[in-house]
């Protein structure tokens, strides 16, 4: 069994290591530091960390002032109020001024769990991929979280990376090669193509792995960067292995499924299956059951590969 | 710069914001008109700013909450030597660096971007929060309008200013009482502005938005202040300067045909 590690706990590790040899890098939180695990950076560079208060959009606001100053700044809190309730000054202040600014959120999607839906983001990757000279990332694991954030603080520009709150397997090594805007193959395959992303990778293998004693033999993409897409690795997928099953923890509207299907439809057209909530709210449960209930479960791929193979 | 010398830069100011406009076809004269005595005041003597250099670190910074009074802080920039006072004529045009609201992107010299109202002064308060962390010896200042007040973020960013105790932030309001649906008062009232400053613990000056001596005054007196932001209350008119204008809502946002123009420069002692 392989280590579980939270996304936002790499996150955490990541802004400790990188403020060592970063000294412009600032943080700030919406008073959620223990929640997003902004608390051990504060710990350690008290004099680097600013608390907005439950302000998401002043939070923006002040990064944008901050950046254009000439810091690099993180700015974190929930998903749904830093890409939501913020959303216009993400807009108007950060992306349309190129401000260096990484917003990196957590607790989306339905494994948020008994919160329930208030505060079960579903929209982020629309929201945020809508925006001009913004980045969308969207990590599945320890080992590509700390490595997506360095790359995306490394960029001078608007970032948004999408944390998760659950610990989640360990995929990859410290040398696997991992690139911003480049899908990672996990399973090689020619009957179907999953493309996967954050929280969905796991039971993307999952069914991958049952599909494969069927004799099914399905190829595995995790698609941790969700804008820029990366093309190449779609199309070759569509060409290869003739059709595509999608799977992400966000409404079916304007997320990862949407943008695979038009590069797709544009490009080498072929059936596909788009795996995520359809056009509802989510509510307070396990995790595991809600996934369940939504039809987020790789019982859920596995009929959608199975549908496509008829 | 003495107070003549300020009057009539203010008039020359208030001269390009009536041509800008008319040549735009569209655009704010009313609320430009407002806070042109403040801006040519913060440009031509508070501010520590070079306008070949508009890029150095520890230069003083503005940011025009209310940004749809653009045509203001371009006339005012071009006066300044920022840019050639030629280039107003292409406000709002087709390939124009003077975008309807200001871009820093397409006009570099600019320290932000605005036009939605209420994120300019939260993005100040960075700007002063970076500055203050930095020991930079930089102030930064911004403007907004009464009406912008009823923005919550506004509220949010007052709140910051104080918490983080940045006494090199100063803040104009532009309390000219009009707002596009008429009078504050009417719309949704925003009095008593300076409690409540006070009550978020910054530290409230009041002047004559219109009277170049006093608005020195208030900004040498928020230049003492050390624990606390200061916002400068500035009771002013909405088109002041042109008497069609002044306190008549309805050229919020209009430009004047060609025969207005020509009288609104008539009694600004200029012509097209």
């Amino acid at each position: 069994m392989a280590d579980k590690i939270a996304t936002r706990d790499s996150f955490s590790k990541f802004l400790v290591d990188y403020g060592r040899t970063h000294k412009n890098l600032v943080v700030m939180n919406a008073d959620v530091s223990a929640s997003t695990q902004t608390k051990a950076f504060e710990n350690t560079y008290p004099d680097r960390f600013f608390n907005a208060g439950i302000a998401e959009q002043d939070m923006m606001g002040i990064a944008t002032g901050l950046a254009h100053s000439g810091k690099t700044v993180i700015t974190s809190a929930f998903v749904l109020f830093a890409t939501g309730r913020a959303f216009e000054v993400v807009r108007n202040a950060i992306c349309y001024t190129k401000a260096n600014v990484k917003i990196c959120a957590s607790h989306a999607g339905l494994s948020v769990g008994a919160d329930g839906a208030t505060h079960q983001a579903i929209e982020d990757f629309a929201l945020m991929c809508s925006l001009p000279n913004m980045i969308v990332v969207n990590p599945a694991d320890d080992v590509s979280a700390r490595k997506l954030l360095k790359q995306a603080c490394e960029i001078n520009g608007p970032a948004y990376v999408r944390l998760g709150r659950a610990a989640v397997p360990v995929l990859y090594n410290e040398k696997q090669k991992i690139t911003l805007g480049k899908a990672l193959k996990l399973r090689e395959g020619t009957d179907a193509t999953i493309i996967a992303t954050g929280t969905m990778v796991n039971p993307a293998l999952e069914a991958a792995d049952k599909l494969a004693k069927e004799g099914i033999k399905v190829r595995v993409l995790d698609m941790h960067t969700i804008k820029p897409i990366d093309k190449k690795a779609i199309i070759a997928a569509a060409k290869e292995t003739k059709c595509i099953v999608t799977a992400e923890e966000h409404t079916i509207f304007g997320g990862l499924g949407s943008i695979v299907a038009s590069v797709v439809a544009e490009n080498c057209p072929v059936p596909m299956k788009i795996i995520g909530i359809k056009d509802t709210f989510g509510e307070s449960g396990e995790p595991d059951k809600l996934l369940k209930k939504y039809g987020l479960s790789a019982s859920d791929i596995i009929k959608a590969v199975k549908g496509l193979k008829k | 710069m003495d107070k003549k010398s300020l009057e009539q830069k203010a008039l020359a100011v208030r001269q390009d914001i009536i041509r800008e406009v008319y040549y735009a076809g569209s655009g704010h004269p009313g609320g430009s008109l407002s806070c042109a005595d403040i801006l040519t005041v913060l440009f031509f003597d508070e501010m520590n700013i070079d306008p070949k250099k508009p890029n150095l670190k520890t230069r003083d910074k503005f940011v025009i909450s209310k940004g749809h009074a653009a045509p203001c802080l371009y006339a005012v920039m071009a006066e300044r030597g920022y840019f050639k006072t030629e280039e107003l004529k292409t406000l709002r045009k087709y390939g124009s660096r003077l975008q309807g609201h200001p871009s820093m992107l397409s006009l570099p010299c600019l320290d932000m971007s605005s036009g939605s109202l209420g994120q300019g002064i939260s993005v100040a308060t960075g700007m002063a929060l970076a500055n203050k962390t930095d020991n930079n010896p930089g102030r930064v200042y911004s403007i907004v309008g009464d009406g912008e007040l009823q923005e919550g973020l506004v509220w949010e960013a007052v709140m910051a200013a104080a918490h983080y105790q940045l006494s090199n932030l100063c803040l104009f309001v532009d309390n000219n009482g009009l707002q596009i649906d008429g009078p504050n008062d009417k719309v949704m009232k925003v009095k008593p502005i300076d409690k409540k400053f006070a009550a978020f613990n910054w530290n409230v000056i009041k002047c004559d938005g219109h009277d170049v001596v006093d608005i020195k005054k208030a900004l040498a007196a928020a230049r003492k202040c050390k624990d606390k932001p200061s916002v400068i209350i500035a009771k002013t008119h909405k088109g002041m300067g042109v008497s069609f204008m002044k306190d008549n809502v309805g050229w919020h946002g209009k430009a004047c045909n060609k025969e207005q123009a020509i009288e609104a420069l008539k009694e600004l002692g200029g012509e097209l």
